[in-house]
C-alpha cells in the first residue's frame, strides 16, 4: 500500500506542478493585484469599483445576456437530448457529429462567420432582399450577442443533458407509466428530476463562458455594447490598469464560484 | 377452474423483420400463478410487455376482464409490473417510491401513509420509509419494487425475471415469499423466467415457450412428468431423450431392445422420441433388467449419485441413491409408466420449435 501511495504521488507530481504554475500562481496574482494599489498597499477599491455606473451596467448586461443564452440553450438542448437518447443506435452518430463538428473549427473563426452572415449588407439580409422582404438589423445588438453565445455554447448544454438522459433505464420510465402516470406526469416527476445533474452541468458549462466572454460581444456587439468581460479586457490591454482589471475579475469569480458550489452540491447528492 | 381474466388472441409480433411471437393464444385465469418459461429470445418477455402495454402486437387482441385493451396505454391498465433490475426511482426515498402510483391517483395522505406501512410490512421492510434505493441490497430493492406495485391493488401482477439478479440463497427465500404474497393478496401473478426450478416451485400453471411458440402448458407435474416434445423434456430438468420405434401399442423399441410402456395410439413401427428421467432409470444386477450396460462415470451430488451408463450405444444419465462403481456391469430397467413417448416433429414448423440435437 505504501509503495502504491508513493508511486501514485510520484505520478501525480507533473499534474500538481502544472496546477501550481498555471492555475494557482495566476490566481494568486489576480488576488494580489485585485486587492492592492500601485504602491502595493491593501485596498478594496478595485473590487468596489464594480459599483461604478459603467462597470455595474456592464455586469448586469453580461448577467442578463448569459442568463438568456443559458435558458435558450436549455430549451433547445433538452428536446434534442431526448431525441438523441431515444435513438441510441441509429441516427445518434450523425446528429452528434453535426453538433460536434463545428467545434473542430476555431471559435473566433466561427463567430467571425456570424459577423458576415448578420451584417447589415450581409448574407442574411441579401437573401431577405432577394425575397423582397425588409432587411433586419441584428448585428451590433444584444440579440446578436445572444445568438453568438447560443451558437457557440449549445453543444456544452446538449452533451451533459444527453448523457444523463441516456443513463435512465427505459424500465424506470415504463414503471412510471405502469403506476398510472401519463406521459406528461412521467416527464415532470421522473425524467426531469433524474436529469437535474446533467442540467446543472450544462447550465454551468454555458453560463460561465457566456458570462465572461469578451470575444463574442466585441465581434457581434460592435464597440457600443460592453459586457463586464470587455471592461476587464480593456483594463488589461488598453489602459493597463491591472489592479482594476483584477479587482473586477474577482467580482466575476464570485459568481462563478457560486455556480460551481451549486454544481458540486448537486453532484454529491447524486452519489 | 376460476374465472377467465386475460385472453391473448392470435398475438403476432416481430422486431426488425424477426418474428418474436407467432399466432400466440393464451388464457389466464383469476388467482392463478402463471409462469411463462423458456430460454432467452423465446418471446416470454415480449408476451409480458404486450400484457403490460409496453409493446403493441402487430396482429391479435388482448382481452382483459372481457374488454379489448390491445391499444390501451399502460397507465390505463389495471395491472402493475415488477421489472427486471427493479427500476426504482433513484431520486425518491422508499416511501416516495411506494407512494408514486397513489399520488398520481390523488389519494389522501392518510390513505397513502397507511398503504406504505401495510406494503412495507408485507414485504418485511418495516422502517425503511426514508432510506434511498441505492442504499438497499438487491433483494431489498426487489421487495420495494413489489411493494410499489401492489399498493395500487392491481388485479394482476406482472413479474419480469424479478429474481434474476439475486444470489441463489436469496432467490430461494424470495420464491417462498412470492408464493406467500400471492396467497395473501389473492390476485393473479404472471411470472416470466428462464429458470425451470423457479417455475416448478412457484407456479399453478406453466407455459413453456420457445421461438415464439407455446410448446406446452399445464401444471408443473404435467410439464415435468409428461413433456409433449423433446424441447420441453430437455428444458425442464435433466432427461434422457432417445430416438426409438413404437413397435405397437404399449411396446417401444429403444436402442434395439423392446421396453414395455403405457402409451397407445402411435401406430405400428412408428419412429418416436422417448423421454426417461434420470431418476426413473433403475440399475439392477446383470440379467435382471432389460438392457445391459457399463457404468462409465460417477459424481456424488449430495442427495444422489449422478452416473453415466453406456448401454445400447447411448450414454444414459442416471440419478440414484445407490452407487455403482465405474466399470461395473449392470442392467437398465425402466418401469413402463416412466417411459414418456412423444411424436417426432413432422413439419418444418414443428422442427423449428423443437430442440436441436
Amino acid at each position: 500500500m505504501i509503495t502504491n501511495k508513493k508511486t501514485s504521488a510520484l505520478m501525480a507530481s507533473p499534474y500538481l506542478a502544472w496546477a501550481l504554475i498555471f492555475i494557482l500562481v495566476p490566481l494568486g496574482m489576480i488576488l494580489f493585484y485585485g486587492l492592492t494599489d500601485d504602491t502595493g498597499a491593501f485596498t478594496f477599491a478595485n473590487v468596489a469599483a464594480i459599483m461604478q455606473a459603467e462597470h455595474f451596467k456592464a455586469l448586469i448586461l453580461a448577467l442578463e445576456l448569459s442568463v438568456i443564452s443559458t435558458v435558450v440553450c436549455f430549451f433547445l438542448a433538452y428536446p434534442l437530448g431526448m431525441i438523441l437518447a431515444k435513438n441510441k443506435m441509429s441516427s445518434q452518430g450523425i446528429i452528434t457529429t453535426l453538433f460536434i463538428l463545428p467545434m473542430w473549427m476555431n471559435f473566433l473563426l466561427r463567430t467571425f462567420a456570424w459577423m458576415t452572415l448578420l451584417e447589415n449588407k450581409g448574407v442574411i439580409n441579401g437573401i431577405l432582399g432577394a425575397l423582397h422582404l425588409p432587411p433586419i438589423n441584428i448585428i451590433n445588438t444584444p440579440s446578436a450577442i445572444v445568438l453568438g453565445m447560443v451558437y457557440n455554447f449549445l453543444p456544452f448544454m446538449i452533451l451533459p443533458i444527453y448523457n444523463s438522459l441516456a443513463k435512465i433505464d427505459e424500465n424506470v420510465i415504463n414503471a412510471a407509466r405502469d403506476l398510472g402516470a401519463n406521459k406528461f406526469q412521467t416527464f415532470m416527476r421522473v425524467t426531469l428530476p433524474l436529469t437535474v445533474p446533467g442540467i446543472i452541468s450544462g447550465v454551468t458549462m454555458v453560463f460561465i463562458p457566456a458570462l465572461t466572454t469578451f470575444a463574442i460581444s466585441t465581434m457581434l456587439g460592435g464597440s457600443k455594447i460592453l459586457l463586464i468581460g470587455n471592461i476587464i479586457e480593456q483594463e488589461f490591454t488598453l489602459t493597463y490598469d491591472w489592479h482594476l482589471g483584477s479587482g473586477l475579475s474577482i467580482v466575476l469569480m464570485i459568481f462563478i464560484v457560486i455556480n460551481m458550489v451549486v454544481d458540486a452540491i448537486s453532484e454529491r447528492k447524486e452519489d | 377452474m376460476s374465472k377467465e381474466l386475460i385472453r391473448l388472441e392470435h398475438i403476432t409480433k416481430s422486431f426488425d423483420g424477426q418474428m418474436i411471437l407467432d399466432d400466440l393464444n393464451l388464457v389466464i385465469h383469476e388467482n392463478e400463478f402463471v409462469t411463462l418459461l423458456g430460454p432467452s429470445g423465446c418471446g416470454k418477455t415480449t408476451t409480458l410487455r404486450i400484457i403490460g402495454g409496453f409493446e403493441t402486437p402487430d396482429k391479435g387482441r388482448v382481452i382483459f376482464d372481457g374488454q379489448d385493451i390491445t391499444a390501451l396505454a399502460p397507465n390505463k391498465r389495471q395491472l402493475n409490473t415488477v421489472f427486471q433490475k427493479y427500476a426504482l426511482f433513484t431520486h425518491m426515498d422508499i416511501a416516495e417510491n411506494i407512494a408514486f402510483g397513489l399520488k398520481i391517483k390523488n389519494k389522501s395522505q392518510a390513505y397513502i401513509n397507511d398503504k406504505i406501512k401495510y406494503a412495507l410490512k408485507l414485504v418485511n421492510l418495516d422502517g425503511f420509509e426514508h432510506r434511498m434505493p441505492d442504499s438497499l441490497s438487491g433483494g431489498q430493492q426487489q421487495r420495494v419494487a413489489i411493494a410499489r406495485a401492489i399498493v395500487n391493488e392491481p388485479k394482476v401482477l406482472l413479474l419480469d425475471e424479478p429474481l434474476g439478479a439475486l444470489d441463489l440463497k436469496l432467490r430461494q427465500d424470495m420464491q417462498y415469499e412470492l408464493i406467500r404474497l400471492k396467497n395473501e393478496l389473492g390476485i393473479t401473478f404472471i411470472y416470466v423466467t428462464h429458470d425451470q426450478e423457479e417455475a416448478l416451485t412457484m407456479s399453478d400453471h406453466i407455459v413453456v415457450m420457445n421461438q415464439g411458440y407455446i410448446q406446452q402448458e399445464g401444471s408443473p407435474e404435467d410439464i415435468y412428468n409428461e413433456p409433449e416434445n423433446a424441447f420441453v423434456a430437455d428444458f425442464i430438468g435433466d432427461s434422457n431423450i432417445i430416438t426409438a420405434t413404437m413397435v405397437r401399442d404399449e411396446l417401444v423399441n429403444i436402442l434395439g431392445t423392446d421396453f414395455e410402456c403405457v402409451d397407445k395410439g402411435f401406430g405400428t413401427n412408428q419412429p418416436v422420441d422417448v423421454v426417461i428421467r434420470p431418476e426413473d432409470v433403475e440399475l439392477v444386477k446383470r440379467g435382471e433388467g432389460t438392457l445391459p450396460g457399463v457404468v462409465s462415470h460417477i459424481i456424488f451430488k449430495g442427495v444422489h449419485y449422478e452416473m453415466e451408463v453406456q448401454a445400447g450405444g447411448f450414454e444414459w444419465l442416471v440419478h440414484s441413491t445407490r452407487m455403482n462403481e465405474v466399470g461395473s456391469e449392470v442392467d437398465i430397467r425402466v418401469d413402463p409408466f416412466n417411459i414418456q413417448v412423444m411424436n417426432k416433429p413432422e413439419s418444418e414448423d414443428e422442427q423449428a420449435i423443437g430442440v436441436e440435437e
